[in-house]
């Protein structure tokens, strides 16, 4: 990775962990957790169970509201506040400006996430007052999460690399929403005829396989997660992104930044 | 070798949703600035100003034409090591102090990890910034911002500095601060490309000015030259209700306003409209400069009129 690169991914994640909407977010995460230990008090039998599953799609939610919230504004609030300006008119090349921007944010993510996960572990160790061998499933399933927001971060950089933050905004939620029903939308292609087949099956490997990236059921029951699904998961959440990431860099060096 | 040399540089945007039309916003420009000048590049608001230095910055491309700084290409990055920017109205990262901000611009710049503290230092004192330097930006004024603004163009040594409306929204010493600022850049060799509307600053500072309006070159060249064949105005306020006519003689536009005359004379005439107020026993109240020379040739420079004219490079 070049200096440069480094220097705009570092500056990234220190406007974002210094602003303040996303402490709120953490914050209102940690309470979720807060939240998940009392609804396991009343739960009798089952309190991992729901501490695992809610404290998870709590991570899961306000991760994706952090990587949309400040993806959108990645490129925009740049350019509106024209600090884009002085970074390209030193020797700084447009792709490197891009990367540097995605890495900062998923670096930013990452850090949340892990802080949130403190949290999830916190509660489970307050449930169990010990932690169990399938407590380690529930690190896989934050690792799954954490590959989700690369690729949602990647497609928010993408979409406000020629839209507005609110298009952007819209664009990104409705690929996450779609996308953790891409099973469902395979599984509609497979059994749909002629032309809607053909659209559905396009349409199915096209939007981002989140529901794949959804293991958090299966670990909140204690299930292990194989070790092929690790990997396949891996291979396809670095390509995914690294393809979103390509395509605002290619839109983003014909930009005209008015 | 010139400094910036603008080889028939042309934009057209398009604007519109479903119907693009083009819009013309810089017609084929042609001029060069030599090393070590201040070069005032002038026009109303919407002239052109902007998109020239954004063509010249690599932010916008050209529909057509090029440019050479220091003999690179604009899009050639050994170049961008040797220019500074300041964008018209800068606005900075809000989260970061004034030092980090420099920090940041000077990694980017490829400065010397083990000068860049020494030199950031420098330049906050420079800038008058040395005691707000561990402020976060959010909390500057907009004249502390254009302070920033202005160390970050300047902080990696560059040959040439290119600052687009550097005294706009500053108050009068902030004004002062910068024009001196440029003046001593000058006496450090470096060239100054700046963009104003502000034409007394273009007239105390600057070596040659070029002239914009509705995206098309009107003028360029040494002030001195450019209006050489342009007399200001001067304007005489005294106590009366007529105008003598030896001032009407004279050319003078005169307004009646209650007991209280004013007039608007050529610059060359005002010791004769003097003397004929003074035959008359009036009593003058004021006489003040309305417009400079390169305000008259500016005005000129604007009007429909002269458009076809054109005035080459």
């Amino acid at each position: 990775m070049s200096g440069t690169i480094g220097f705009i991914a570092w500056n990234t994640f220190r406007e974002a962990v210094r602003d303040r909407v996303l402490y709120n977010l953490i914050a209102f995460a940690l309470l979720m957790s807060g939240a998940a230990i009392l609804v396991g008090q009343i739960s009798i039998g089952i309190e991992r169970l729901v501490v695992v599953n809610l404290g998870l799609t709590a991570i899961s939610l306000f991760g994706v509201l952090i990587a949309i919230f400040i993806g959108i504004g990645l490129v925009s609030k740049e350019i509106e506040k024209r600090t884009l300006y002085t970074v390209l008119s030193r020797p700084v090349q447009r792709w490197e400006f891009i990367v540097g921007k995605f890495l900062g944010l998923a670096g930013t993510l990452v850090v949340n996430t892990s802080f949130m996960a403190l949290g999830v572990f916190a509660a489970l160790l307050y449930i169990s007052r010990h932690f169990e061998a399938a407590d380690g499933w529930v690190l896989v399933a934050l690792y799954f999460i954490v590959l989700q927001f690369l690729i949602l971060t990647a497609l928010t950089l993408l979409f406000s690399a020629f839209s507005t933050p609110i298009e952007s905004a819209v664009m990104a939620f409705s690929l996450f929403v779609v996308g953790s029903f891409a099973e469902d939308l395979r599984g509609f292609a497979a059994m749909a005829q002629g032309s809607v087949h053909r659209l559905a099956t396009v349409a199915a490997y096209l939007v981002p396989n989140f529901s794949a990236l959804n293991v958090i059921s299966s670990v909140a029951h204690g299930q292990p997660v194989a070790v092929q699904l690790i990997l396949a998961n891996t291979v396809y959440a670095l390509l995914y992104a690294g393809a979103a990431v390509c395509g605002a860099v290619l839109v983003f060096e014909h930009r005209n930044l008015k | 070798m010139p400094a910036i040399e603008i080889l028939g540089l042309q934009k057209t945007y398009h604007v519109g949703f479903w119907r693009k039309q083009p819009k013309l916003a810089l017609r084929p420009l042609h001029f060069v600035v030599e090393e070590g000048e201040i070069f005032g590049f002038l026009g109303p608001n919407g002239a052109g100003k902007t998109t020239t230095l954004k063509l010249l910055m690599g932010l916008v491309f050209p529909t057509a034409g090029s440019a050479r700084i220091l003999g690179r290409e604009i899009n050639d990055p050994r170049m961008k090591a040797q220019i500074g920017f300041l964008p018209e109205q800068p606005y900075f990262y809000d989260y970061l102090t004034a030092r980090e901000l420099l920090e940041y611009y000077g990694a980017l710049s490829g400065l010397e990890p083990r000068n860049r503290s020494q030199k950031i230092d420098q330049m906050l004192r420079r800038v008058g910034l040395a005691d707000a330097a561990g402020v976060q930006l959010r909390k500057f004024s907009k004249g502390m911002l254009q302070r920033v603004g202005i160390a970050q163009a300047i902080l990696h040594d560059p040959k040439v500095l290119f600052f687009d409306e550097p005294m706009s929204g500053l108050d009068p010493i902030g004004r002062r601060e910068v024009r001196d600022l440029m003046e001593e850049l000058k006496h450090e060799g470096k060239t100054v490309f700046f963009s104003t509307h502000i034409l007394s600053d273009a007239e105390a500072l600057c070596d040659r000015v070029a002239i914009i309006h509705q995206g098309e070159l009107r003028g360029v060249g040494a002030v001195a030259d450019l209006t050489s064949s342009v007399e200001g105005k001067v304007e005489l306020v005294w106590q009366g209700n007529s105008a003598p006519a030896a001032l009407t003689a004279l050319g003078a536009e005169c307004h009646i306003t209650g007991n209280t005359v004013r007039a608007v004379v050529l610059e060359g005439k005002q010791d004769a409209a003097i003397d004929a107020l003074r035959r008359e026993r009036l009593r003058i109240i004021s006489v003040t400069p309305v417009r400079t020379s390169l305000e008259e040739y500016f005005v000129r420079k604007l009007q429909p009129s002269q458009a076809a004219a054109g005035v080459r490079p």
